[in-house]
């Protein structure tokens, strides 16, 4: 009999081939993290011998740790995929940073915008995400084959019946799936297929002494000499790591000891906040996540 | 804070290893509006130490500004997820809820009860193994309890908890709790669960939940957390079944490796095991079980693998693997039961597309037999099914398929449908057998073929689709149309509207379901005209865009041209040339297209004619040359 993560795995592998079989061009989201690591993991596994038939897309900020850039271009170079970088040019225009246009302006332009126009203009009809069922209530109503208008819209009582592991991948001219293979996947299963497959991850994951300045209550690591500093604040030297990743301006570090990947976990089961409270884009408002994704956020 | 197995602070790796080898249970809840389900989820995720120290935050302060329970914890709060649903208090979609215990890892589908959502109940229900239903002691068994029992049933889950909640409302009554089990037992029978195990709960208070309660001395069952977390769910026939394997794709890297990629939905495979390819009967042998982690020696229900075989014979996505000594059945005309999940209808007659497995092909359902009416259990006789509505019926499918009765193999008897004009699922459905008739008929293979028959006639062969209101001039232009072809020695037949109905349609009336086989007919008539050799114009109304394509798709690329006499409705009425118009306004006709019944645009017709601005013998002109421009009079 097969394990939780055996018919997990299955099930991503077989959602991954089913879009691969009938769709015209797919292609993956990889936004660096741990989540990404395992889809990228089972991508390549669903089509060995062959390599995943479809290219890698970042959706840059230009506000990303430094060492998830390096970790991406080692990983695409190591599994020889194509990895295309997209950039909002309107974001470079404009200089869109956190401090001054807050995180909701930030998002919204160099992610949710930048992801639409980087899947206009390659074409590409069918977009995947590691996003989980587990991360947020607006996410537990998800399907895994999520249909986008041709604005990118999300609206959640159109969703199609999804039965058995028949899934619908037809879609009218303009619009474009998003596909999650991990829906059923929580943050502990992560973790732990991770620790089996001995897949690597950014080192940020891990604790280790970082410059890092406290704003709201939340540790921000120094990543570079963009981050504005108060008069006189010299950043302190901590022992920290990160629970999520993104634009370092927006992630909150935790003080931590766990420098392995079972300290990782054993400090994630006993820890005492959820994953995505790291996270800052989704305390704006209530019901943030849920109006984001209709405007085209993954 | 998460699993509170003292093993994690004291040994990690050993709690890992316990967790590794872990199974999965996916169970639903269903209930009516108000029996407490989303209370049920919210008190096993909590019981379960899922919930971290900032949701519990958060669920005492939403527990104070919204919650119904005076203040206390509102459990129905961490699972309610949409603003919308916030706001009006209801659950509107199938959500799935994952905890786990040191034993399981759980994915629950959250089905909401309301009266309209079978579509999801249906939904949430095809992946579970267990059912949870709920039933308020104060009400017991109710028409929802019923229905919900019956699509259990249906959708073919074999584990059945009966959840008497709300026990403390009416002071932990043994007697209520034996009521309500006998009423539900007798009703369960007639839909065929077995396997049913009736709790006596409170998801409020945590009577019964994980641990035993104080308040039912007399009740010597499990809990329910007891009972999910030992229940052996394992379907006999996907574990020890025969083989089955539906080929999702070919894995070609290089000229020298050709593996087939699939998921094993029932029995284990083997190298050396032979397999037979559905639905062409070829066979092989495996050579090979490809992983990236080396070859496996076995693979079982429920792996996704990609093997090899040690002949090179044709294998596409869509076909199935199975196992040579009980291989699937192949036929083209089925029984099945059809959920309909669309607010447009399901019409017998109208094509759709069927995913089954991997393979999607198009069907139409020759004969809807009946609907159930959930409620009772009772046959209806209808002609369409409306949404939420279950049918029986027979159809056909355009090509042979491999498939098991969905209750032998849910994999390779259940299946989808989907619109081919929006490309939405718009139903689901489960085979039962095939019909007889469809190992019976025979294509017959015909020596004299199309293409002889129309170089006989020195013309190439083809339909013209004349569509437009009633009164648009259809019938005069065509008619005009068939002068001018006869004139240039073309041999043509002119099949019109009202001539047919009197004839062969005369069985046929005006409601939707009708005039969708009224088209039918007519296109499978005049594609055998084609196949004649003849130049076929046909004039009807034909309102609908899916049975145009539908004529279109019968015959062969370039042998249909649809004209669309674009009439405003106002210039037709005016017109009035059988006097139809003045008879629907004294009210003595119905469904009267354009009116009560509704006339889709051609999008894409060849030809557009526009009578308010053009004569009739403008208009052969224009079509004529259209023809002429397209080589379509030219000779053969």
């Amino acid at each position: 009999m097969l394990t939780h993560l055996q018919r997990l795995e299955a099930e991503s592998i077989q959602i991954m081939r089913e879009v691969v079989a009938e769709c015209e061009h797919p292609v993956m989201l990889y936004s660096i993290g741990k989540d990404s690591a395992v889809m990228l993991h089972l991508a390549v596994k669903a089509f060995y011998p062959s390599k995943p038939p479809f290219p890698l897309l970042h959706v840059d900020t230009t506000w990303k740790f430094k060492e998830m850039i390096q970790f991406r271009d080692v990983m695409a170079k190591k599994l020889g995929l194509d990895l295309i970088v997209y950039i909002n040019p309107y974001g470079i225009e404009k200089s869109i940073n956190p401090f001054t246009h807050g995180s909701a302006v930030h998002t919204d332009i160099w992610k949710t915008e930048g992801l639409k126009q980087a899947l206009d203009k390659y074409g590409f009809d069918v977009a995947f995400g590691g996003a989980r069922r587990d991360e947020e209530k607006s996410r537990a109503k998800e399907r895994i084959f999520s249909i986008r208008s041709a604005q990118h819209r999300w609206d959640p009582k159109l969703q199609r019946p999804e039965l058995w592991r028949l899934y619908n991948t037809r879609k009218n001219k303009g619009e474009s799936i998003r596909v999650f293979p991990l829906s059923n996947w929580t943050e502990l299963d992560i973790w732990q297929y991770i620790y089996l497959n001995n897949i690597p991850i950014v080192p940020l994951y891990f604790a280790k002494e970082r410059p890092v300045v406290e704003r709201d209550g939340t540790l921000i690591m120094v990543d570079d000499d963009r981050l504005p500093m108060k008069m006189g604040e010299v950043p302190m030297i901590k022992k920290v790591r990160f629970r999520t990743l993104g634009c370092y301006p927006l992630t909150g570090a935790i003080e931590s000891e766990a420098s392995s990947l079972t300290a990782i976990i054993q400090e994630m089961l006993l820890t005492k906040t959820s994953e995505r409270q790291g996270r800052l884009i989704d305390h704006d408002s209530a019901g943030s996540m849920e109006k984001k994704k209709q405007e085209g956020y993954f | 804070m998460a699993h509170v197995s003292s093993l994690i602070a004291e040994d990690i790796e050993l709690y890992l290893k316990s967790h590794e080898n872990k199974s999965l249970l996916r169970f639903i809840t269903c209930g009516s509006v108000d029996d407490g389900k989303s209370t049920l989820i919210g008190r096993m995720l909590y019981e379960s130490k899922m919930l971290f120290e900032d949701q519990l935050t958060q669920l005492e302060m939403d527990s104070k500004k919204v919650g119904t329970q005076a203040g206390d914890l509102d459990f129905a709060l961490l699972v309610d997820g949409l603003a919308a649903e916030r706001e009006q208090g209801i659950t509107i979609d199938v959500a799935y809820r994952f905890f786990s215990t040191d034993k399981r890892k759980f994915i629950v589908a959250d089905t909401p009860g309301h009266e309209q959502y079978t579509r999801n109940m249906i939904t949430g229900a095809s992946t579970a193994d267990v059912a949870i239903i709920l039933i308020d002691a104060r009400k017991g068994v109710l028409t929802q309890t019923r229905r919900h029992s019956y699509l259990v049933s249906l959708i073919g889950i074999r584990h059945v908890v009966l959840a008497i909640n709300k026990l403390d409302m009416v002071g932990y009554s043994e007697e209520i709790y034996n009521q309500i089990d006998q009423d539900y037992r007798a009703f369960a029978k007639e839909v065929g669960l077995q396997n049913i195990v009736t709790i006596p709960m409170s998801a409020l208070k945590g009577d019964n939940i994980t641990e035993f309660s104080s308040n039912t001395p007399w009740y010597q069952g499990e809990t329910l957390m007891g009972y999910l977390e030992n229940i052996q769910v394992e379907n006999v026939a996907e574990e020890s079944g025969v083989f089955r394997m539906p080929v999702q794709w070919v894995n070609r890297p290089n000229l020298d490796f050709r593996g087939y990629s699939g998921i094993v939905v029932r029995g284990s495979i083997k190298p050396g095991d032979s397999v037979r390819v559905l639905p062409s009967g070829r066979e092989s042998r495996v050579a090979r079980i490809v992983t990236s982690d080396g070859d496996l020696e076995q693979a079982i229900s429920g792996q996704s693998i990609t093997l090899t075989l040690a002949d090179e014979i044709d294998i596409s996505r869509g076909d199935i693997l199975a196992a040579t000594d009980s291989p699937p059945g192949v036929a083209d005309q089925f029984e099945a039961t059809i959920v309909w999940m669309s607010d447009e209808p399901m019409l017998p007659g109208r094509p759709y597309l069927m995913k089954i497995g991997t393979r999607t092909i198009t069907i139409n359902v020759s004969a809807l037999k009946y609907k159930v009416n959930v409620n009772t259990l009772e046959h209806v006789a209808v002609t369409k099914l409306a949404l939420n509505e279950i049918g029986v019926c027979n159809l056909g499918t355009d090509q042979l398929i491999a498939f098991d009765p969905y209750k032998e193999d849910r994999d390779t008897g259940g299946f989808i449908l989907i619109d081919r004009l929006t490309n939405n699922t718009v139903g689901a459905g489960m085979l039962h057998f095939a019909l007889r008739r469809s190992q019976n008929i025979h294509w017959q293979a015909i020596n004299i073929n199309k293409r002889a028959h129309a170089a006989i006639k020195g013309q190439k062969p083809f339909i013209l689709w004349f569509t437009g209101l009633s009164g648009s001039g259809k019938s005069t232009i065509a008619n005009l149309i068939e002068k001018r072809l006869y004139s240039l020695g073309k041999h043509t037949y002119l099949l019109d509207g009202d001539n047919v109905r009197h004839g062969l349609n005369k069985d046929l009336g005006f409601t939707d379901a009708d005039r969708v086989e009224n088209i039918r007919r007519i296109a499978e008539v005049a594609k055998l005209m084609v196949d004649a050799g003849q130049i076929v114009l046909v004039s009807f109304i034909s309102p609908f865009r899916s049975e145009r394509r539908m004529a279109r798709e019968l015959v062969e690329q370039g042998e249909f041209f649809e004209i669309f006499i674009d009439t405003p409705i106002n210039v037709a009425e005016q017109r009035d040339p059988k006097g139809l118009y003045k008879k629907m306004r004294r009210g003595e006709l119905k469904n009267f297209t354009g009116i009560d019944s509704p006339y889709e645009m051609p999008e894409n017709a060849e030809i557009r004619v526009d009578t308010t601005i053009q004569t009739p013998e403008q208009a052969v002109e224009q079509i004529i040359n259209y023809l002429t421009d397209a080589g379509a009079l030219s000779q053969p």
